[in-house]
């Protein structure tokens, strides 16, 4: 198994430091590792384990459980595309699928040059503003199929500037 | 304890309170059709939903296995609604299931089959889409197939409770959740110890033991010399697999049963128990007087050594040395039987009847290999020994009493045969050592403080001739890391620890004969908690009817070191009797 560095060691040990007294700190060690890193690989999970108690299995479990851990490093920008039921019957589908065409991947995927990861999320409570993409934490109103590549474009741009 | 009173179909009972409604039903003389829950709550997740009940308090129908009873409840096991909800809950779990049984060596003792049978989920009422399928067969002890699986989770408690190790776990979300090792590894890429505790408690063919019948055929029929020998814990056991009650000491017909599957020879595994106490004992004497590493710790157990090499690579060194007794007993077979025989060691096929999936791995060790021959060449479980003795016709209850083959290794003591209970190496070691160190046996013969049937850490004192020796048993890698985390600490107080790797020892073995309620009607209702203690017994009993109790009395051992290996830990024991170990990745690069 390829090993950590220390660097990353010690910050991972500090993540779980900060939670010991917590009855179940798994949760929120992970969400601070994900913002940290932007993914959870397994030799991250094996550290948790011996840090914790905790199985490797059922962290894997935990990560694998909900969409929001990653097991692969994310790219730049992370589009999220909420498939929610208001934005799908807004047409969030045709929304997502335009994203696939134009970036060449499918939705859990990252480009090869790891500029940008297409996420399908299921509702993130904007129904008033159906459909709705998320970009690392910019909500886009009502996106239309025209929009997208208009949307990809200033991400491109905002990248090489 | 408070009692409170229930009614069960409109009659009333007295039952204690904090009761699930399960456990209360029983004791009023009803079971309840139910899958996920298993030994006193060791799991439940109330996830399989067999054990739907009408109750008088709740909303709707309540999963008995988790519903407690209350004063005054009134509870209808056989109400319309019930009935049919719990039938449904059957055909929901048969409708995501790999219904190939007739090629399930699960058949015969499938707890979802017994389910479908009692609660009448005869046709396939749902169909559907099947969740993907993860088979893995890459591990030599254990195979997965996840296309069996009902996800109720007791492989992953037993893990947990047994070893602390928790190698299982559910992964994903929703219809496509399985149970793996982390990454859905093969159990041969995870730390997983291959000791088939969760085989022992998986309800369906999800999790088996990866048999070996089949290399056995073909070596009878390629006609090689094949030599069977069993493990000391298989005879407390097997007999459960043709109607006996658990606890029943079948040696005799067991030696029968194998003698008429056309083994060549059929030996007892309990020479080789002496041969290891020789070969062990001298070693602890040896680093008792010439400081050696100390605590020694036993090596007999395949799941603890790999446990050990996976987990505690700095404390190698306090291993015996010593090959593990069916080890031991092949190589002798292909040396010095073959040499006295006149076979090719090439020809000859040993096969190990085990108690014990890990031994299944232990057997292809490079490090066990002589002069690049294996001492053993396909071990099969207790289970699968009953499968081979089934298949082949035997009516094992009828057989007479037989006595294994006597050349070159027919005798054994009473010290070899409890080598399958947690304390029993321990106690074969010390009936020896003593001799070793005073000249003259121990009074009593028995060091019953070493003693048990459980997991859990035992120690004792005992004086030899004014030496202390301290001791320790742990079995259940949980109880064994509380030992080893004192070595490594450099506060262990012991010269000399046993370790094996199922909670009981080889009686629990993870190839031993299910033990389930549902399957045995004419046990106690306590089984779930004394079935250890009752195969112990068997094991002790034998020793206590044998003449020889030590395994240096065993004349056909004196004879073994007079005539071909010299002396204990002499060159030629070590070439063909003794081992290394290294320590392992637990998660190896793939």
């Amino acid at each position: 198994m390829a090993k950590l560095n220390a660097a990353a060691a010690a910050k991972i040990e500090e993540i779980c430091a900060r939670y010991t007294d917590e009855k179940t700190p798994l949760m929120m060690i992970l969400s601070d590792i994900q913002n940290e890193y932007g993914y959870i690989p397994l030799e991250v999970q094996e550290l948790v384990s011996a840090k914790t108690g905790i199985s490797v299995a059922e962290i894997y479990g935990v990560v694998t459980f909900y969409s929001f851990f990653s097991l692969e490093p994310k790219g730049k920008y992370v589009i999220g595309c909420c498939l929610g039921t208001a934005c799908y019957v807004k047409g969030a589908q045709n929304v997502i699928d335009k994203f696939s065409e134009l970036l060449g991947i499918n939705p859990g995927e990252t480009t090869e040059d790891g500029l940008f990861t297409l996420d399908a999320l299921r509702c993130i409570g904007a129904c008033g503003i159906a459909p709705a993409v998320s970009i690392n934490g910019k909500v886009y109103p009502k996106v239309t199929v025209g929009q997208v590549s208009e949307i990809i474009d200033s991400y491109r741009q905002e990248a090489t500037a | 304890m408070a009692m409170i009173n229930i009614k069960i179909e409109g009659i009333s009972y007295q039952v204690e309170e904090g009761l699930t409604i399960l456990e209360a039903a029983k004791k009023c003389g009803y079971e309840i059709p139910s899958l996920c829950a298993f030994n006193h709550g060791e799991c439940n997740q109330g996830s399989c939903r067999v054990c739907l009940v009408e109750a008088t308090g709740a909303r709707g129908l309540v999963a008995s296995c988790v519903y407690p009873v209350s004063e005054g409840m009134e509870i209808k096991i056989s109400s319309p609604a019930a009935t049919a909800a719990r039938r449904h809950s059957v055909e929901l779990l048969l409708s995501n299931h790999n219904m190939n049984c007739q090629q399930c060596d699960k058949n015969g003792q499938c707890e979802l089959l017994h389910v479908a049978n009692v609660t009448g989920a005869r046709e396939g009422a749902f169909q559907g889409v099947h969740s993907e399928t993860h088979y893995d067969e890459l591990a030599p002890g254990l195979v997965r197939d996840t296309s069996k699986c009902i996800l109720c989770g007791r492989c992953i408690e037993r893990c947990k409770n047994a070893h602390g190790l928790g190698i299982l776990g559910f992964e994903n979300r929703g219809f496509n959740t399985f149970v793996s090792p982390a990454e859905n590894r093969s159990f041969a890429d995870s730390p997983c110890i291959q000791c088939g505790q969760c085989v022992n408690v998986c309800p369906t063919g999800a999790l088996m033991e990866h048999s070996e019948i089949s290399k056995i055929d073909e070596a009878l029929a390629a006609g090689k010399t094949v030599i069977a020998q069993a493990a000391p814990a298989v005879r407390a056991a097997l007999g459960e697999e043709f109607g006996f009650p658990i606890g029943t000491p079948v040696t005799g017909k067991m030696a029968a049963a194998m003698r008429r599957l056309g083994f060549t020879r059929v030996y007892d595994v309990n020479f080789g128990a002496d041969l290891t106490i020789m070969e062990e004992g001298t070693e602890l004497l040896g680093r008792l007087t010439n400081g050696g590493t100390l605590p020694m710790i036993t090596s007999c157990s395949p799941g603890w050594i790999n446990y050990a090499e996976y987990n505690y690579g700095d404390l190698l060194p306090h291993l015996s040395s010593c090959k593990s007794p069916h080890q031991m007993q092949g190589a002798i077979i292909k040396s010095y039987w073959a040499e006295q025989n006149g076979i090719d060691p090439k020809d000859i096929f040993v096969v190990s009847v085990m108690p014990c999936t890990a031994k299944k791995f232990e057997r292809q060790r490079d490090q066990l290999k002589v002069n690049g021959i294996d001492d053993v060449d396909a071990v099969i479980t207790t289970r699968e020994l009953a499968r081979m003795i089934k298949r082949a016709g035997i009516l094992f209850d009828r057989l007479p009493d037989e006595d294994w083959d006597q050349d070159i290794m027919g005798d054994y003591t009473g010290a070899a045969v409890i080598f399958g209970v947690t304390g029993g190496v321990m106690e074969a070691a010390l009936r020896t050592v003593y001799f070793k160190l005073t000249g003259k046996e121990s009074e009593p013969i028995e060091f019953t403080a070493v003693r048990g049937h459980d997991a859990g850490i035992r120690e004792a004192s005992i004086d030899i001739n004014g030496t202390t020796v301290n001791v320790a048993i742990a079995s259940g890698m949980k109880s064994a890391k509380v030992l080893l985390d004192e070595i490594r600490e450099g506060k262990s107080k012991y010269q000399f620890i046993e370790i094996m790797g199922c909670p009981g020892g080889c009686i629990n073995g993870g190839g031993q004969p299910y033990v389930r309620e549902c399957f045995l009607h004419g046990e106690s209702d306590d089984i779930m908690d004394t079935y250890k203690e009752k195969r112990a017994k068997a094991l002790y009993s034998e020793d206590e009817r044998l003449t020889l109790r030590q395994s240096h009395n065993n004349p056909q051992i004196v004879e073994l070191y007079e005539k071909f290996l010299g002396e204990p830990n002499s060159h030629k024991a070590h070439e063909l009797l003794h081992t290394s170990y290294a320590a392992r990745e637990g998660f190896n690069e793939i």
